[in-house]
């Protein structure tokens, strides 16, 4: 278990490394970000001063060196937009995008699991039918589009939920939490609803293809002779047998959401981490856009590494190696 | 009179009708299927591949999924009908009053559940036991069926089990509920030989303990010679025998009874070589006219093409659907 640990640390160690060559090549050829920090009517020798201090006079292999140790030590520099610490930006933005995932990750899989499972036991309902062709529109539907749909329908002509913003928000361990309050639900409906609907169908058309092939096997039949429910062979036996895929594309979709909520939230003008890096690539603003890509690739690297937890606890014959 | 022709029998099936509509045609898989069994009587079932064995045995279970449909006859258990039963009421028959072992001890356990769990959610279902009276039954149960240290197998998952193992355990769950009937359907064919052998005396064993009946499906007519007290015999759906094993066994009436019985390898009958019953089952979709073990019958005449047998009786307790039947001393 600590070496199998100790292996899997080392690994999200390297992936991480690798992304940050990627992001520090990719920064390197898109444009020079000194003229950020400059006035416009600098003189050459204030630019080449600038450059000095951003330390973009060195070699390509030290300025890496450097990238990297300041990384390793947590320190993304200071946007050259709003003069925080880029860090501070995006953690701050963090939790608006966590909490709209979540919200949409719930309501994908409540809606997904149930149908899915559905859909699966009864392959010939009408019902199953419909609820089949409903996915194929989600999964097919663009986001942007439903999103604009959504805010025609429910907050220009009925009125019903607000189009943009958080709405209220409260405080939960310095975290601003739109949930704990009535007015930022209201406002994290619609674009939670838009950001699960794609998700959703996925989850259940997968949901669905497990329970199917389960419900050809024999100890599903087996359950039935001993007497269980419908609901219990369904639920009990069939679905956790079903689950592996699920849960694979779960993790999957969960890093998704987090890495390009950025075009919901910039339909519902959302106040996290996506509008952020749009608006932080608009302005060449490097270190925001560093920290943002580091800090989806660890989100991938750990929801990964989870999910490989999870397969153990759902099926005993895959061990920790 | 026959034996299992007891004034109240266990379970009595009546002219069972379990039809699959698929899109090729409606499969007659079991078409006027009758047969009785008496308490703590063995009755085999045999057939070869395809006969509608199966299907009997969850058709008496009411465990006939889509396109299946039963679709006429009685499945009278205590005289109670259970084709118009609710699902309700079946859900209380299944496990408790009959129960059901399958073929392949490799796939009938849920992988992803203890064995424990998956014994005790039989007792939770039928019985009012406490959670450690029920974990109390599941040890004996275990132990007596061959398995030790079985409050540790408890909790051990289905792939750290053998074959034989899971087995046991298929039938350790089978006979937990106290069950009157239990339908085994080819306990023993995925096992190897040696293994096989020690399952149907546990099986044995078990069944008379409990006083129980049961209901022994397999192609193999040398192990249900051993341990059935009765056999009935299917072909396309249709019983074309039936009568007490020995009968059955040492002179049958029925030409695809004989035929069965000589291909048994290794028996009493001096053949060189295993014989096989020529050609093969028809396509049960479109069955011929008349009797459907007439292309493979050495005993067939023109009768055999125009009218379909019925079961009549014949020498000593044998029943059978046949237009020439064989007479005791007869061979083909
Ligand atoms: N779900 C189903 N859909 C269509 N046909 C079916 C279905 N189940 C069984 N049948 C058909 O019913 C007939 C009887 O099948 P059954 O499984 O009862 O045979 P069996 O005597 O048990 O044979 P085996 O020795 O191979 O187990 C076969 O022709 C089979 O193809
Ligand atoms: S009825 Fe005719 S074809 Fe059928 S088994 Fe008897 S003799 Fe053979
Ligand atoms: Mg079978």
């Amino acid at each position: 278990m600590f070496g199998y640990l100790l292996k899997r640390l080392i690994q999200m160690t390297l992936v991480l490394w690798v992304v940050s060559v990627i992001v520090f090549l990719m920064m390197s050829f898109t444009g020079d970000p000194v003229f950020m920090v400059v006035p416009i009517d600098a003189t050459d020798s204030e630019i080449a001063q600038a450059r000095r201090l951003l330390g973009l006079d060195q070699s390509p292999l030290v300025q890496y060196w450097r990238f990297l140790t300041s990384l390793v030590q947590g320190d993304f520099g200071q946007s050259y937009v709003f003069r925080q610490p880029a860090m501070t930006l995006i953690l701050e933005r963090l939790p608006a995008t966590v909490e709209m995932v979540l919200v949409a990750m719930v309501m994908a899989v409540a809606v997904a699991i149930p149908l899915g499972v559905y859909a699966g036991a009864n392959p010939e309902g009408r019902l199953s039918r419909t609820i089949m062709a409903g996915s194929l529109l989600g999964i097919s539907l663009p986001g942007f589009w439903v999103g604009m749909v959504l805010i025609y329908l429910f907050a220009v002509h009925w009125g019903v939920f607000p189009s943009s913003g958080r709405g209220d928000t409260a405080e939960l361990f310095g975290l601003r939490i739109s949930l704990l309050t009535w007015d930022g639900w209201h406002h994290i409906i619609l674009p939670a609803v838009t950001l699960s609907l794609g998700t959703m169908a996925i989850l259940l058309r997968m949901t669905r293809a497990g329970m199917m092939e389960v419900g050809r096997q024999d100890f599903m039949k087996f359950a039935r002779a001993k007497g269980a429910t419908r609901h219990d062979v369904l639920y009990k036996h069939g679905l956790k047998n079903a689950l592996i895929p699920v849960v694979t594309i779960f993790g999957l979709q969960l890093g998704d959401l987090i890495a390009f909520a950025t075009i919901t939230e910039t339909i519902f003008s959302w106040p996290g981490m996506g509008k952020l890096l749009i608006d932080s690539i608009y302005r060449a603003d490097r270190p925001v856009i560093v920290v943002y890509l580091m800090l989806v690739a660890l989100i991938f690297v750990v929801i990964n590494f989870l999910v490989d937890l999870v397969y153990t606890l759902i099926d005993p014959r895959i061990s920790l190696k | 009179m026959m034996t299992n022709d007891t004034q109240n029998p266990l379970l009595a099936v009546r002219d069972l009708r379990t039809y699959f509509h698929t899109f090729s045609g409606t499969v007659k898989a079991v078409n006027g299927v009758s047969f009785e069994i008496g308490e703590g009587e063995v009755m085999g079932l045999v057939g070869e591949s395809g006969g509608g064995k199966s299907v009997v045995g969850f058709s008496v279970l009411g465990l006939i999924d889509e396109p299946g449909k039963i679709e006429g006859g009685e499945i009278l258990l205590d005289g109670q009908d259970l084709v118009t039963a609710g699902e309700d009421r079946l859900r209380e028959v299944r496990g408790r009053e009959i129960s059901m072992v399958f073929q392949d001890p490799m796939t009938s356990l849920n992988p992803l559940h203890t064995v424990g769990r998956q014994m005790d959610e039989v007792l939770r279902l039928h019985t009012k036991l406490d959670a450690d009276a029920r974990h109390q039954a599941c040890v004996e149960m275990l132990e007596s069926v061959g398995i030790s240290q079985a409050a540790e197998r408890l909790k051990a998952f289905p792939h750290q089990f053998s074959g034989g193992m899971r087995q046991r355990v298929v039938i350790a769950i089978a006979l937990l509920a106290r069950p009157r009937l239990i339908i085994a359907d080819e306990p023993t064919t995925a096992l190897d030989v040696t293994i096989q052998s020690q399952i149907l005396k546990l099986m044995r064993q078990q069944i008379a303990d409990k006083g129980a009946s049961m209901i022994l499906i397999t192609h193999d007519l040398a192990v249900v010679s051993e341990m059935a007290d009765h056999i009935t015999v299917l072909y396309c759906g249709n019983v074309v025998e039936r009568g007490k094993t020995r009968d059955l066994i040492e002179t049958p009436s029925h030409p695809y009874t004989r035929g069965l019985i000589d291909s048994i390898p290794d028996t009493a009958h001096r053949h060189d070589r295993l014989m096989q019953i020529p050609g093969s089952v028809p396509d049960i979709r479109n069955l011929p006219k008349g009797c459907n073990f007439r292309d493979r019958c050495p005993r067939a005449q023109a009768l055999c093409a125009q009218q379909e047998p019925v079961l009549t009786k014949q020498h000593a307790t044998l029943w059978a659907a046949c237009h020439y039947p064989l007479k005791p001393g007869e061979t083909a």
